[in-house]
């Protein structure tokens, strides 16, 4: 022990004998006292170094309440700075919840006076108050229960006063202005399926970004679900502000941590025209009534149903969208301030169309006819002469099946533009069927399948990449698909061949025995744009923009710039060509001169009577896809514009509409004459000419959120003012929070600890 | 031998009044300067064992930050006046110095033969606390109000007598030189006198101030050379007395939730799991500097409750960090040291036991405080020697080192090694 320990214990030698006794215990009991203090010490070691970053963040989420201020959305402007979204002032009511939990009742007197102010259901205003979890059914609260609940955003007035002159009636409940969505339809244009629509911030989100390691959103924001608000959610959302507050553990303010103001989002210019986008909902509108009013004598002998809709206005030099219309349509402002559940059931309601969809870009139909343009340009790039003759008889007959010309006519040897012209099947059947014989068949070692590789090279079969979410592909309906749909579906179809109905028997048989084949009918079909084959009414446009232009195929958008609230220019966005069609220049003067003698001579020639084609040449295609089990889809697709050079591609497409030129025809000339100032009798009045090009410049915002509109090309530019503001010179109308003008923070301190 | 013998005093015990009364003398002498009384080589100043005097001051002074910094927010408690625990700690620190001085000039072994008057009167002060005079803190009855916001605890108290009295009792016979080592008899006896007021504690119930009790006793023994069969006995009749305490359910219901809560910390998050929830959570985020003194959200939150007496070792997690954490520890693992060398150096038994009875009480205390701050203990209320507020602790713990330093100064080689 001395040996071991001398400097320790290097004086105790007073009692003799007894010394070493006396050590030998003194050093037991200094072990004993050393290794209590050095637990202490390893575990303070473990709690603040090797824990230590872990109790942190737990501590600091257990003092600093966020109250987040939110930042203003950016607007959605049109082309020339009318918005198409707003923000308003909201007469926000919000509920406390901590508040009200600790009222002995849990709150309910006061909310049931709150529901009597608000002339609300009392259990509407309960069940807006209660915090989402599993197996609670909408509405409740997403957000953290320590952020005032939103219970209504548009109390009045005076149920504004009538709250907060009564306070000790309505403890914890608070009525603010705030920023809202605001819709302000210019001209009348809806847009809903393009600007999109907001909701909270999830959970799931919030969790997502924190394993990212960003901030960039607070449990109060609302982030962009569909459309516009979507696609550029992180341009238009800015940063909201949060203020740290210092919490004791009773939920007391005990001082102000940190500030971050809040950045307000950037406005968003789109290549949107207002006034187009009304007209052509409007359009829309019309055509689908008109179906509505016309009887289905050859297939379901009643009315057209006309369940659905699409319209859009593309400019064929750049892809750019200046209106897109989906009906059916709704109130974009149902998402405000939280969609109720009655108003959620109504969108997406089978029997109402699920007007939630947007059909321009997500609904998939058969082309039908209007698909011949990339038939024709497949032939004559694969040699089948421009100039030779096409038999176009009332029939065709392949493998023991009949196909049909439209109505079993027959024209005798035709022209491919006369073919186009009068729509012709058979001749495009014959071409298709040779093709397909030309590849080998069914089982052709390396079949080249021009019209599938062309339709492939014209966009179809994939998104075409429009700056708006959920866009469909469409699908093509060729080999490798066949051979897909069979692998898929041979095990049904097997079961299936046992009904004892001979005809559905046979047909099961064949689709399991040899269902991936594709056959001479199949090709024959694809020809035509009928069979399995899909396009979005999106694709169709961009199909026919590309003629138009001369093959540039572009990627569509709609946003055009990012601007800042204070009016500088973020970001142009620019058109992008997302590749050239391969089909030469001979064949695409061909196929333009086909489709103008179509508006001329042909099918379309009824709808633009008394156009003034030689000012303002248009090339059409009419379409009348049929659908298994269901009234034929109305197609009509255009191009047109000045004699110079064609401006605008323009499709219209009736689900369930019957025929192209009578469902859809009419409506997309007035959607011309709108856009060209063209009158019924074909009189043309510049004057009249509501977009004769699309604007060069972007709206000019200034620093103090105003909005100037861009000058116009067309002389003389008269237009009716408007009551909302126009788009002749003067300001248009200005959201109500200006850059400078944030809304009124809302203060209020958290309470209960957050163990 | 009886416990008439034991209890008389001990004015014939040798060791007691000869030499060392000469020794003490310059303690009393007025004539000297300060100047002459610190600069002279055998002046009592100089005699003191400053690396045991330096910890305890120092952890005081910083204990008396730590109280200011837990209670400024807290207005319930001061009345509005942010410092008025950090003053009241500094005037407990004066009075338990006070007490110190006298306690180290009176010296251990005239103190003595007063040992069982110490016992008796701490003893009395038990079941004073346990009659209509006491009052319950946190389900003990444990504290005696003498007005003027003052309280007495005399758990506190009666660790000093237990020390004293069976100090007395072990050492007799050997200090006389009779004997090498403690008879059975003075064993048996030192541990009834140790077991009565025990008894008592349990009965408030304070288990902290009764596991304290049991490491001194364990420490008084060990030094005192006592048989090794009678500290194998000790930690039997500590382990019947566990059992028998959990089978005829001696425990109350707040002790048992906090050994509940010790074994599984996400019990009661909201009642007895809390205040070691909080007060981890303010240790482990003060990281490795510490927040700063007075910057410490959650105590400046008072999210710790009880953090200027039993929890205040949070404060100085989470303020102070690792490093100033350590320190603590340090400065008491030093304190200890220095303890342990006074009880290996002193001069006679008595002198040894005492000496070993003051550093188990302290470390066991500031082990079980600290520990269950830390969460490696469970809760039970007991202040950190020094560091804690609290009058009744602060006194006792004082007059600890002033028996530690009676001891330091009077053994043979105090002048050469001081």
């Amino acid at each position: 022990m001395r040996k071991r320990m001398p400097s320790l214990l290097n004086a105790g030698r007073s009692r003799g004998d007894g010394a070493h006794t006396v050590r030998a215990r003194m050093v037991i009991l200094l072990i004993l006292v050393l290794s209590l203090m050095i637990t202490l010490f390893g575990r303070l070691w473990y709690l603040q170094i090797r824990e230590g970053d872990h109790y942190a963040a737990a501590a600091s989420q257990n003092a600093i309440r966020d109250v987040v201020t939110p930042a203003v959305r950016g607007r959605i402007l049109d082309d020339k700075g009318r918005p198409l979204v707003n923000n308003r002032t909201a007469l926000v009511v919000s509920v406390s919840r901590t508040e009200l939990m600790r009222m002995p009742d849990l709150g309910t007197a006061v909310l049931t006076r709150l529901a009597k102010v608000l002339e609300l259901p009392v259990d509407e205003v309960k069940a807006r108050t209660r915090l989402c979890e599993r197996n609670v059914p909408k509405p409740c609260w997403n957000g953290s229960p320590y952020q005032p609940i939103p219970v209504t955003d548009n109390a009045t007035t005076e149920q504004a006063l009538t709250i907060m002159e009564h306070r000790e009636e309505f403890p914890g409940v608070t009525a603010e202005p705030t920023a809202v969505r605001q819709y302000p339809a210019p001209e009348g244009a809806n847009g809903a399926h393009v600007v999109g629509y907001l909701s909270p911030v999830s959970d799931d989100e919030l969790s997502k970004q924190k394993a990212e390691g960003k901030k960039d959103l607070q449990r109060a924001d609302e982030v962009g679900r569909s459309g516009l608000e979507r696609t550029y959610d992180a341009d238009l959302r800015g940063k909201s502000g949060v203020t740290g507050l210092s919490v004791d553990h009773l939920g007391r303010v005990t001082g102000t941590v940190s500030e971050t103001p809040p950045v307000a989002g950037n406005h968003l210019v789109t290549s949107i025209d207002a006034k187009i986008q009304a007209i052509t909902e409007q359009q829309l509108d019309e055509a689908m009534k008109r179906a509505r009013a016309t009887y289905d004598a050859g297939n379901t002998h009643k009315n057209f149903v006309a369940d659905a809709g699409a319209a859009v206005v593309m400019d064929v030099k750049t892809g750019r969208v200046i209106a897109m219309a989906s009906a059916p349509n709704y109130d974009p402002s149902v998402w405000v301030g939280g969609i109720s559940p009655q108003d959620y059931k109504a969108l997406t309601d089978e029997k109402a169309g699920v007007p939630l969809v947007s059909r321009a870009i997500q609904g998939q139909f058969a082309p039908g006819s209007i698909f011949k343009v990339v038939s024709t340009s497949a032939a004559a790039e694969s040699g089948y002469s421009t100039k030779a003759n096409y038999d176009c008889s009332p029939s065709i007959s392949v493998g023991g099946t009949t196909f049909n010309n439209l109505e079993s006519r027959g024209y005798g040897p035709i022209s491919l533009q006369r073919a186009l012209e009068v729509s012709c099947n058979t001749v495009f059947y014959g071409i298709g069927y040779d093709m397909w014989l030309k590849d080998g068949g069914i089982f052709g070692k390396t079949p080249k399948d021009p019209m599938v590789t062309m339709a492939k090279n014209y966009g179809l079969g994939a998104p075409s990449g429009i700056d708006l979410p959920g866009e469909s592909g469409g699908r093509i309906a060729d080999r490798a698909w066949k051979k897909r749909n069979w692998e898929q579906n041979k095990d049904t179809w097997c079961k299936q061949g046992n009904t004892g109905n001979e005809y559905v028997d046979k047909i099961a048989k064949e689709n399991c025995v040899d269902g991936w084949q594709f056959r001479a009918g199949d090709a024959i079909n694809f020809a035509i744009g009928q069979g399995d084959t899909t396009v979005t009414p999106l694709q169709m446009t961009r199909v026919y923009a590309a003629i138009a232009n001369g093959g540039t195929l572009w990627k569509p958008t709609i946003g055009k710039a990012v601007v800042s609230p204070d009016g500088k220019l973020v970001r142009e966005i620019e058109p992008q060509a997302a590749g050239k069609v391969p089909v030469g220049d001979a064949t695409m003067k061909y196929l333009q001169n086909a489709l103008i003698g179509v508006e001329m001579n042909g099918t379309a020639a009824g709808v633009f009577a008394n156009w003034p084609n030689a000012q303002m040449p248009i090339a059409a295609k009419t379409g009348t896809g049929s659908v298994y089990g269901k009234q034929s889809t109305s197609w009509f697709a255009t191009y047109g514009g000045p004699k110079d050079g064609p401006q605008y591609a323009v499709v219209m497409m009736v689900s369930q509409g019957g025929t192209g030129s009578g469902t859809s025809g009419p409506s997309v000339r007035k959607i011309y004459e709108a856009l060209l100032g063209v009158d019924e009798k074909g009189a043309i009045d510049p004057g009249k000419a509501l977009l004769p090009s699309p604007p060069a410049d972007l709206p000019h915002i200034q620093a103090d959120g105003t909005v100037t509109p861009v000058s116009f090309h067309a002389p003389s530019f008269v237009s009716p003012p408007h009551p909302l503001g126009d788009g002749d010179g003067r300001t248009v109308g200005v959201s109500a929070f200006g850059p400078g003008a944030l809304p009124p923070e809302r203060v209020t301190y958290r309470t209960g600890r957050g163990t | 031998m009886n416990l008439n013998l034991r209890l008389r005093p001990a004015s014939r015990v040798a060791g007691f009044g000869t030499p060392d009364l000469g020794r003490l003398a310059p303690v009393f002498t007025p004539r000297r300067s300060i100047t002459r009384q610190i600069i002279q080589r055998d002046a009592p100043v100089r005699r003191l064992d400053w690396l045991l005097l330096g910890p305890a001051l120092v952890l005081s002074g910083v204990g008396s930050l730590l109280v200011w910094s837990a209670t400024r927010n807290r207005r319930g408690l001061t009345g509005g006046d942010p410092q008025f625990f950090f003053k009241r700690h500094l005037l407990n620190l004066v009075i338990g110095l006070v007490l110190a001085t006298a306690v180290a000039i009176i010296g251990h072994r005239r103190i003595r033969a007063f040992a069982p008057i110490v016992a008796i009167v701490a003893v009395l002060g038990l079941f004073a606390a346990l009659s209509p005079l006491g009052s319950t803190v946190n389900g003990a009855r444990a504290w005696i109000q003498i007005g003027a916001g003052f309280s007495l605890q005399p758990a506190e108290l009666v660790k000093l007598g237990i020390i004293l009295c069976m100090g007395m009792i072990l050492s007799e016979r050997v200090d006389t030189g009779d004997l090498a080592r403690p008879g059975d008899k003075a064993v048996f006896w030192a541990l009834v006198v140790a077991a009565l007021p025990m008894a008592v504690i349990m009965l408030m119930p304070d288990m902290g101030s009764v596991m304290v009790i049991a490491m001194i006793v364990l420490c008084v023994l060990l030094a005192s050379g006592a048989r090794a069969r009678w500290m194998v006995l000790m930690f039997a009749l500590a382990g019947a007395g566990a059992a028998a305490v959990v089978h005829f359910g001696l425990l109350s219901e707040y002790q048992i939730d906090r050994f509940r809560a010790f074994a599984d910390p996400s019990f009661d998050p909201g009642g007895v799991g809390y205040n070691t929830a909080m007060a981890r959570l303010a240790i482990g985020s003060g990281g490795l500097t510490g927040q700063g003194l007075f910057n410490g959200e959650q105590t400046g939150g008072s999210y710790v409750p009880e953090q200027q007496t039993d929890f205040v070792f949070s404060v100085a997690g989470e303020e102070l960090g690792f490093v100033g954490s350590a320190v603590i520890i340090g400065l008491f693992a030093l304190l200890l040291w220095r303890g342990i060398r006074i009880a290996l150096h002193a001069d006679d038994l008595f002198g040894t036991i005492v000496a070993a009875g003051v550093v188990g009480w302290f470390a066991f205390q500031a082990f079980e405080n600290m520990g269950m701050n830390l969460g490696i203990m469970p809760v039970a209320g007991l202040p950190l020697p020094f560091v804690s507020y609290g009058g009744s602790s602060m006194f006792a713990v004082w007059m600890g080192i002033g028996l530690l330093q009676s001891v330091h100064m009077r053994h043979a080689g105090a002048f050469k090694s001081a």
